[in-house]
Parts: structure tokens; sequence; C-alpha cells
């Protein structure tokens, strides 16, 4: 039997604002941009160089792009880590680029830069919703 | 156009931009944020130079 004297923790609830919402989507499909548009210019400029940089590095280096799939894990898991760059991997989807290149022994090196690169844009992202929700200054 | 980096260059170049994101994304103040920034930078080039070591001891 329950014990009514222990109540349930209690959970403080953000309200829910349009900032809350917008940042985020755009924060994921530019990187930096979500900090940018708080007027975090410093920072939004240094993530922004920085995860452009990485994925363009990826490119540039024959990295391979993971596309949709429902195969192997790791695969799956690229996919997630490429998708989170946002609006630089759908041009490159849409450019056709990222086929990765096996005769470079570098291509290995590229296909990890965009995957981290676009994993540490969803960090991006989420630093960027704790500024819009008054989490973080 | 085709990028070839040493393995060295490229461990250099993720050091700087993932200690770049961390630095700016797990501390509050700008000055936090830099020496937070130059410890992920550390830990990360320093790994890198221990994993080399220790490859090189493990080949002996």
């Amino acid at each position: 039997m329950a014990n009514p004297t222990l109540s349930k923790p209690q959970v403080s609830k953000q309200p829910m604002t349009t900032a809350s919402v917008v940042v985020p989507l755009v924060a994921w499909l530019i990187p930096g941009a979500g900090h940018m548009m708080q007027k975090r210019w410093i920072r939004g400029g240094l993530l922004m160089f920085s995860i452009v940089t990485m994925f363009v590095l990826g490119l540039l280096m024959q990295g391979h792009v993971y596309h949709a799939n429902g195969g192997d894990i790791l695969d799956i898991l690229g996919f997630v880590g490429d998708v989170g760059s946002g609006a630089l991997y759908f041009v490159t989807l849409a450019k056709d680029w990222g086929h990765g290149a096996i005769e470079h022994a570098t291509a290995d090196y590229g296909t990890k830069y965009l995957i981290v690169a676009g994993l540490l844009n969803f960090i991006s992202v989420a630093d960027a919703y704790h500024i819009a929700i008054g989490k973080k200054s | 156009m085709t990028l070839e980096l040493s393995h060295f260059s490229a461990a250099l170049l993720f050091s700087i931009f993932a200690s770049v994101v961390f630095g700016i994304t797990q501390r509050n103040t700008p000055r936090e944020q830099v020496r937070y920034g130059l410890y992920c930078f550390a830990m990360f080039f320093g790994g890198v130079f221990l994993a080399g070591w220790v490859m090189w001891i493990l080949r002996r």
C-alpha cells in the first residue's frame, strides 16, 4: 500500500515560450545561430566556426556521410551524428557529396569529423536552449 | 579537392574544435569557459601523446 505521507518529487516546469522552441530549431539548422539570436555573438561565432570548419574538413578528407537507414546499428548511429549538423547535412545530401573514398587513408578521419561535428552541434543546441529558458546566462 | 591530414594534425584540429565547443557549452562565465576549454584541449592532446607512447611500448 502506498504511503500517503510520501509526496511525488517536485519537478519545476519551465513555461514554454516561443524562444524555447525556435532557438533550438534554428541552432540545429545553423550551428551557432541559436547563440547569435540571443546576442551571444562571440560564443555563437566560435561555435559556428568550430562546427562548420569541422564538417567541411570532414568532407574535404573524403569522409562518408550516412543516409537514413534501418540496418546496422553503427550506421544508424552514424546517421544520428551526421544529421546533428542540420542544414550542412541537408546541403551535403542535396549536392550528393560525402560518398567516402576508401583509397584515402584519411577518409576514415573525415567520417569521424562529420559525425563529431553533428554531435557537437547537439551540445550547442542544448546550450542555446538553456540560455533561452534562463537556466544559463 | 582532397585534404590529406596526418594522424597528428587531424588529432590536433579535432582537439581544438571540440575544446572550443566544450568550453563554451559546459561553463557559464567567459573566464571559466576559457579555463575549461584549455583543460579539455590539454586532456585531448595529452591523451594523444599518452596513447602514442602506450602503442610504442606495446609494439616493443
